[in-house]
């Protein structure tokens, strides 16, 4: 069994929990991920790394509530326990393989949207910890469900965008690149963490002006073990299984609609539709 | 003469309803079926059915003691070679092995090794508390298994038995292997079967931690030179899926036949009270003529569709058990032997609407010494379908290979071992399906107690 240390909410259906899992903290690396299992009947659910803490033997998961097993996650609460906990899955970021000297040089923009957010945040603490300063792009579709906002910018140059103009860019964040790179800003890399559709378009303005782009895709898994290949994914016209192979792939090649579509295929088949979960941690 | 007894025919549930439950089909011996089936054998000085069996079972020896009354006798003598009887009983290929060479098969029915072993498994099962456990004298060394399907559990009890302190990780949140996410509950039950086994392991002192996937988690390295294992056995399995490579197979409703197996067994996909969901819509079509495919088919049929098997040679060479077949034959399976699929084909959303395919000939045998499969020319139709499922073998995940150092794979990403199981890494062995590419259960626990008996000749070389 592995305990929630903590857990607090982010937005009204995100919340963050601290998991106890020595072994996963010990080994985890930016850019993994974990599978979580809520009790015997649950299915097996990936989650990406958000952060690690290797003394205190905890990791930080960030769940969004929007079926089933999201849900059955955000009800649970601080001294509860997940029957599972296994990882961490998938490969660390590419930006790990580089040398310290060409580590440093670069120029690397963090693009992030939604509950995306969170797992952008231990690479570009990694890259901090590393004396590489990046930019980061967090956009929301309002400005009361932007989440890990201040811990970002601990550790990176944050830019702020809201679909509404309540914070920040009044836009979404391909507006936002194209005006930071039209004000002279210059990149040699880009991370892109978010909603498939917003990694989709994104990933397209970065093929505009040539910046080589990682995109962390969410696939359906069931293992997450290269078993059952139902995370399958089209990458430069080949098949690759987004949890042996990624998460992270050329977001310049990755097929997204199909991703899109497969990412889809449970919505219209799935066993029951539960009430989506309203966090009550906050009062 | 006890010879002319004729084979006594096993207890099945009816195949019109047991094609819509996962309950077990068959039913097995009661003890006085057992009984008089046990003594047809002729218990023979020289017993063939002895060599077949990649563990050795002492075949007549066991049967014996039906015989005599003496099933804690019968038990003893097949755990002294093998610990997973209940489940051997009902999955091995015993045609092709101990009953392919039993001598009464000359002339009429071979003895029933497979129902007897299985009667005796259960019954110890039933009365584990009426079994001796072995004495075990610790030897103070401990090995590290990776994998805890049956090459893994194979080689962990035989080690236990020879004193050794041993640890099984486990990458998935069940124990088991394949035997929990890949064979059926209507084949191998899992709670009442496949756990108990298990736990007769543990009982010998094995120690099996899940949630741990080596090669991430931990790696074979970490195993040796910082968590104190003097010798690791690594029995990861096959586990990775192939695909046909032909158009349509990303299209929603494509599954690999382990996706199709995991989620119904591992994840009790079936029961709605399970969380995990599984779609089989109106009618499956499962590529392939494994035992693998056999499963996947016949699990869909369950599920409400109406299924069928496409594969690219004749019956004859169908490489599933005879019995699978036969059960999938009377559950209602349409067979459509010497069919090999082209392309997929998919509706406006992306759902698999049909499958192409055309009808094949058998041309000159082939390496494997069956006839390859030949186009005929303008034959190419369509079967509509809702789902496709791919069951056309795995190969070993390349997780372990890439993050142990020093430890040789061939060309298929089969972990390259020797007779006895050793790697090219000092204290590395493997066996199973991580050597040998997709096999059977028992070939695994072979070679899963040929790696325990090398382990324990090298870690007293050592000393």
């Amino acid at each position: 069994m592995f305990k929630i240390v903590s857990k607090r909410c982010l937005t009204p259906n995100i919340c963050e929990m601290k998991v106890l899992a020595p072994k996963v903290a010990a080994s985890a690396q930016p850019g993994q991920f974990i599978i979580v299992r809520t009790d015997e009947e649950g299915e097996r659910i990936p989650l990406t790394v958000c952060d690690y803490d290797r003394e205190a033997g905890t990791v930080t998961i960030v769940t969004q509530a929007i079926g089933i097993s999201s849900n059955k996650i955000c009800e649970m609460n601080e001294g509860d326990s997940f029957v599972d906990f296994a990882g961490p899955l998938g490969r660390p970021t590419d930006l790990m393989d580089l040398p310290a000297e060409e580590l440093k040089k670069k120029k690397i923009l963090f693009v992030a949207g939604g509950v995306g957010t969170a797992p952008v945040y231990p690479q570009v603490k990694w890259l901090h910890e590393q004396g590489v300063e990046a930019d980061v792009i967090i956009g929301a579709k309002t400005k009361d469900i932007f989440t890990y906002v201040d811990e970002m910018r601990g550790v990176g140059n944050v830019y702020l965008c809201t679909d509404d103009g309540s914070e920040g860019f009044h836009g979404m964040v391909t507006g936002l690149m194209e005006k930071l790179i039209g004000e002279g800003k210059q990149y040699d890399h880009c991370v892109i963490i978010g909603p498939m559709i917003m990694m989709k378009f994104a990933a397209m303005t970065t093929k505009k002006y040539g910046i080589p782009t990682m995109v962390s895709l969410n696939a359906l898994m069931v293992d997450g073990t290269g078993m059952c290949g139902a995370c399958r994914v089209t990458v430069g016209g080949e098949t690759k299984f987004t949890c042996v192979d990624g998460p992270e792939f050329d977001g310049h090649k990755v097929d997204f609609d199909e991703a899109m579509r497969r990412q889809n295929m449970y919505r219209e088949h799935k066993k029951t539709n539960p009430e989506t979960h309203k966090c009550k941690c906050n009062g | 003469m006890a010879n002319k007894i004729p084979r006594v025919p096993v207890r099945e549930q009816d195949p019109k309803v047991r094609a819509t439950n996962f309950d077990e089909v068959c039913y097995g011996y009661n003890a006085e079926e057992a009984a008089l089936e046990a003594s047809r054998c002729l218990n023979c000085p020289r017993p063939r059915c002895v060599n077949k069996c990649p563990v050795h079972i002492d075949i007549p020896g066991f049967i014996k003691h039906i015989v005599d009354g003496d099933l804690a006798g019968a038990a003893a003598t097949i755990h002294n070679d093998s610990s997973l009887p209940s489940v051997c009983g009902r999955v091995c290929p015993q045609e092709s092995q101990c009953e392919g060479d039993c001598v009464l098969g000359i002339k009429g029915e071979p003895v029933a090794i497979g129902k007897l072993e299985r009667f005796v498994g259960d019954w110890a099962i039933e009365n584990a508390d009426k079994l001796e456990q072995p004495s075990i004298r610790p030897n103070g060394k401990r090995v590290a298994v990776v994998g805890s399907g049956p090459a893994g559990l194979a080689c962990a009890s035989d080690l236990a038995r020879a004193g050794y302190e041993v640890k099984i990780f486990e990458a998935l949140h069940k124990v088991g292997g394949v035997l929990v996410y890949g064979i059926p509950e209507f084949r191998l039950p899992k709670d009442r079967i496949v756990a108990k086994e298990v736990e007769a392991v543990k009982r010998l002192g094995v120690e099996i931690e899940p949630d741990v996937i080596i090669g991430r988690t931990m790696t074979v390295d970490d195993l040796l030179d910082h968590e104190g294992f003097d010798a690791v056995f690594v029995g990861s399995g096959a586990g990775l899926p192939r695909f046909m490579g032909i158009p349509g197979e990303n299209l929603n409703g494509v599954y690999s036949a382990n996706e199709f197996l995991t989620r119904a067994n591992l994840m009790k996909a079936y029961d709605e009270r399970y969380d995990t969901p599984i779609y089989a819509g109106r009618k499956v079509v499962v590529v392939g003529g494994g035992n693998v495919a056999m499963d996947a088919v016949r699990t869909a049929k369950r599920l409400g569709a109406d299924s069928v098997i496409v594969y690219r040679r004749s019956e004859a060479e169908l490489p599933a058990r005879v019995e699978e077949v036969h059960h999938a034959k009377q559950e209602g399976i349409d067979f459509q032997m010497l069919t090999n699929p082209t392309a997929i084909t998919g509706d406006e959303k992306g759902w698999v609407n049909g499958i192409k395919c055309v009808r094949m000939e058998l041309g000159e045998p082939d390496e494997s010494g069956r006839r390859s499969p030949v186009k005929v020319e303008g034959s190419d139709f369509n079967i509509d379908c809702d789902v496709v499922i791919m069951a056309l073998g795995t190969s070993p995940n390349p997780l372990i290979k890439s993050t142990t150092k020093g430890l040789d794979t061939n060309r298929k990403g089969c972990i390259v071992a020797d007779e006895e199981g050793r790697t090219s890494r000092e204290g590395v062995f493997a066996g199973g399906d991580a050597v040998t590419g997709a096999a059977t259960v028992i070939l695994a626990m072979g070679a899963g107690r040929k790696a325990a008996k090398a382990i324990d000749e090298y870690l007293k070389g050592k000393a």
